[in-house]
């Protein structure tokens, strides 16, 4: 069994020439990572992101151990991360560290235990992909989506409200990567699609829809905001009805006396 | 009508005087009045008289929109599909090529993609649609604001509640037709709705869906309600209206030679002819901008309609959205008897509650004219101010069906708002009871308020904004008497009468007996009525003009003295300068 294990973990190393060969690189990083983890991120999830509980025995902030890379990357690449103050949910913001510092705290949490890697463009792009099958990769993507995502993210991917002031954020906006990354490690409320769960072909084909849906024109014309029959009845009740009681006031207020005041020679 | 004299002739001899040939429209109109009498109906109705004023016009949207909702419709049916029977579908709209749907949605996004001028006619007939439900509503407003339900025009206020209803069911079964994830999704809790009817519920589900949910039958049936047997009960029940409307005339505001025996306005020909005619093409073309400029039911972003899909946003159109509000904040009840789920959850807030809203709505006339005893006709509208506690039924009516509305959108409101969305349910569930208490105690007040502005205003004048200083240093404002047309117009209405079960004695003089009920009558006379604030009487009016004295003598002192220079602020004329009140 030992035997077994060393073999293959020595296996492994031969066998992975690049990564043997950029593990000094490695090393600086998450040496890097862990400085600006201990500065920004230790205070709620523990020098070693084992997590802080609160006296109430809630926690406050959660244990990192086996979130992984692709996790990092979506929380400090969106600004959510570090957050600006507690709250129901992290919000989007500017984000705090460059792409670099992101890559170097991603490197160090993926040191506390094996999670999700940061994906590649290769995994969410059709890139390559005939236009027939580009085709069908959308349209099998639009009806995974509408079975997992629209239920909080809304048809139009507009965002939706979650329990307890919480959102399902808009998603019109993200990038593909933030959205891989988002089905992988389900940030927040959002569930995990992992890949047993949705496949990686099929996160990239829901990551085709939605970008199609997103440069797609409205096609009716302006889209109310995209948030289904409530903004459609605001429409109605303020341009429609609103409109139509103006010109109703209009015809109303022209009668066929005349308005003219008389001239001041006629007057005389 | 004139007589020509030119061609009478002046002597026996010569040439008699001739009629001139009759022109072709002449020619034609005689044909058709020699076969269809229509020259009789004509006369009589072509100059029939309706008074002006914009609030007259609102039921003309509805008319109006109803007219396009029957065009666009038509041209919609030329292509929709209802049938369930299941396609792959092959059309333009990519990225839903090759999926499984029903015939009735491939159709839909056919006539969305594929049929020239089909999106625009779509998206149109759902404009027309919201607005001929919302201009139902604010029309039914106006007439019970107004008074214009009052007798004779009872049962005309009943066959329009007739119309709101089932406009809302042709809407509700025309949502559901493009079975798309929204519409299937609404047909969904349309039959969560039925079953939680105890002991017929499920029943009554089996049979309109042929089955259990969602099976194959239920879009053609409900194509068929939606194309044929409700809108023919809307135009027979439209015709009804309208042909009540005539026979009892038009309401008219009161004012100066306006009596309950006239009415006074234009003819129908040429000039309501002409406005009515020009709002018909006013509203079609406020339909046609919004179905041309702004995207609704964007059906192709739903997908196919499939029981395992849901979407964040769903919700029914607007005038669905005040019961999907109220169950929306119901509290979770239920309860098991014998093996058997009640949901009152479910059966309160959506079977109960609007069942009981409309019969509410429905008896509004009969409770009032109950209580106030009225039975007489009535063509003169009454000033909202000047029904106060039925103006605040209203308010706080529309209050409840506006907080249950926001309910409605209790997802939305929470994300644009950044609001919790458990805490909205939690104050809508209170605000619900608790609003229309307050809107209907402070429409009142606000009500008798602008009585005693109106009853200033008759005995004080109005304010003219000018302040007079006396010698002494008092002050005083300067109050002008309102015009003879505005007093008259202010004092053209009826006093109140606070019903006193016990007053009434019959012809022998013994008290008369009265009903159960005459006790609660009589509360509710003393709620209406006794606050009211009543029209001054004649001698009223004339003490009135007595009250001013003090301030003309503060005046007194002015005259005499050189203009004050208030009369030359622009908005005056100077040459009969008035100011003093040398009355």
């Amino acid at each position: 069994m030992l035997l077994g294990l060393v073999l293959t973990g020595s296996l492994y190393s031969a066998f992975a020439p690049a990564q043997a060969g950029s593990a000094e690189s490695n090393d600086a990083l998450v040496a890097e990572g862990r400085e600006l983890f201990l500065v920004s991120c230790a205070f709620c999830h523990g020098k070693n992101g084992e997590g802080v509980v609160t006296v109430n025995g809630t926690q406050y902030g959660p244990p990192l151990a086996g979130v992984g890379a692709a996790a990092v990357d979506f929380q400090v690449a969106t600004g959510r991360m570090p957050m600006a103050q507690p709250g129901q949910q992290s919000a989007v913001k500017a984000r705090i560290f460059d792409e670099e510092e992101t890559a170097a705290l991603a490197a160090y949490v993926a040191t506390f235990g094996p999670g999700p890697a940061v994906p590649n463009e290769s995994d969410y792009s059709l890139e390559g992909m005939s236009d027939a099958d580009r085709e069908e990769a959308i349209s099998r993507g639009g009806q995974i989506f509408l079975t997992n995502c629209t239920a909080c993210h809304n048809f139009g991917g507009n965002g939706g409200a979650m329990p307890r002031g919480g959102q399902a954020p808009s998603i019109l906006n993200t990038t593909p990567e933030h959205i891989y990354e988002a089905m992988l490690t389900g940030p927040g409320n959002m569930d995990s699609f992992s890949n047993g769960n949705i496949s990686p072909e099929e996160k990239r084909d829901v990551i085709a829809y939605i970008e199609t849906i997103r440069n797609q024109p409205e096609y009716g014309g302006f889209g109310l905001g995209g948030l289904g029959p409530v903004s459609e009845g605001l429409f109605g009740w303020v341009v429609g009805i609103g409109g139509l009681v103006g010109f109703a006031i209009w015809i109303a207020a022209h009668t066929t006396r005349t308005t003219k005041q008389p001239s001041k020679g006629a007057d005389a | 009508m004139s007589v020509d004299t030119s061609k009478v002739a002046d002597s026996n001899a010569g040439e008699p005087a001739t009629p001139k040939k009759p022109g072709k429209a002449g020619a034609v109109a005689n044909w058709a009045d020699e076969r269809l009498g229509l020259a009789g109906l004509a006369k009589k109705n072509l100059r029939k008289v309706f008074p002006d004023h914009w609030s007259f016009m609102l039921g003309e949207i509805a008319l109006w929109s109803f007219v396009v909702l029957l065009l666009s419709g038509v041209f919609l049916t030329l292509w929709y599909t209802p049938s369930m029977g299941e396609v792959e579908y092959q059309g333009s709209y990519n990225p839903l090529r090759g999926v499984a749907m029903s015939e009735a949605y491939a159709s839909s996004l056919k006539l969305s993609f594929d049929v020239r001028g089909g999106l625009l006619m779509r998206q149109m007939h759902h404009w027309a649609a919201l607005i001929f439900i919302a201009s139902m509503m604010i029309h039914l407003l106006r007439v019970y604001f107004t008074g214009a339900f009052r007798k004779p025009r009872e049962l005309n206020w009943v066959i329009g509640c007739l119309l709101l209803l089932l406009g809302t069911l042709e809407g509700f079964t025309g949502y559901s037709l493009p079975d798309d994830l929204l519409s299937g999704t609404g047909i969904r809790a349309a039959d969560g709705f039925m079953k939680s009817m105890p002991v017929v519920g499920t029943y009554m589900s089996f049979f309109l869906f042929g089955g259990e949910f969602p099976g194959e039958s239920i879009i053609p049936r409900l194509y068929t309600v939606h194309v044929l047997l409700i809108p023919g009960i809307l135009l027979a029940l439209i015709a009804a209206h309208m042909l009540l409307l005539v026979y009892h005339k038009h309401t008219q505001w009161p004012g100066p030679g306006r009596t309950e025996e006239n009415v006074v306005g234009f003819p129908m020909l040429p000039v309501y002819a002409a406005k009515a005619g020009g709002f018909f093409f006013i509203v079609f073309g406020v339909s046609s901008i919004m179905g041309g400029l702004l995207s609704i039911n964007p059906i192709w972003k739903f997908g196919p309609y499939d029981p395992t899909k849901v979407t964040a946003g769903s919700q029914p159109d607007w005038y669905m959205g005040w019961p999907d509000g109220a169950l929306r904040i119901m509290p979770g009840w239920e309860s098991h008897f014998l093996g058997v789920t009640l949901s009152w959850n479910v059966f309160l807030p959506i079977i109960v509650l609007p069942g009981l809203m409309f019969t509410i709505l429905l008896l509004l006339p009969f409770i009032e004219s109950w209580i106030s005893g009225d039975k007489r006709d009535h063509h003169l509208l009454e000033r909202p101010r000047n029904a106060p506690t039925r103006t605040a039924v209203m308010v706080a009516l529309m209050t409840f069906y506006g907080l249950m509305w926001a309910a409605g959108g209790n997802d939305i409101i929470a994300i644009k708002l950044h609001l919790s969305i458990n805490q909205i349910t939690y104050f809508m569930r209170g605000a619900v009871f608790i609003g229309p208490v307050i809107a209907f105690m402070i429409t009142r007040r606000w009500c008798i308020s602008l009585q005693r502005h109106d009853e200033d205003k008759l005995l004080h004048g109005y304010e003219t904004g000018i302040i007079m200083r006396s010698a002494e240093g008092g002050y005083s404002e300067r109050h002008l008497p309102i015009s003879e047309t505005s007093a008259y117009t202010l004092t053209a209405r009826e006093r109140n009468e606070v019903y006193s079960p016990n007053a009434a004695t019959d012809s022998n003089g013994l008290d008369e007996k009265g009903g159960r009920l005459d006790g609660l009558r009589g509360r509710l006379s003393t709620l209406m009525y006794a606050d009211n604030v009543q029209p001054p009487t004649a001698a009223e009016v004339e003490a009135a003009h007595h009250h001013a004295d003090d301030a003309h003598e503060l005046q007194a002192s002015l005259e005499g003295h050189a203009a004050d220079g208030h009369q030359f602020d622009g908005h005056h004329s100077v040459d009969g300068e008035n100011l003093r009140g040398d009355h």
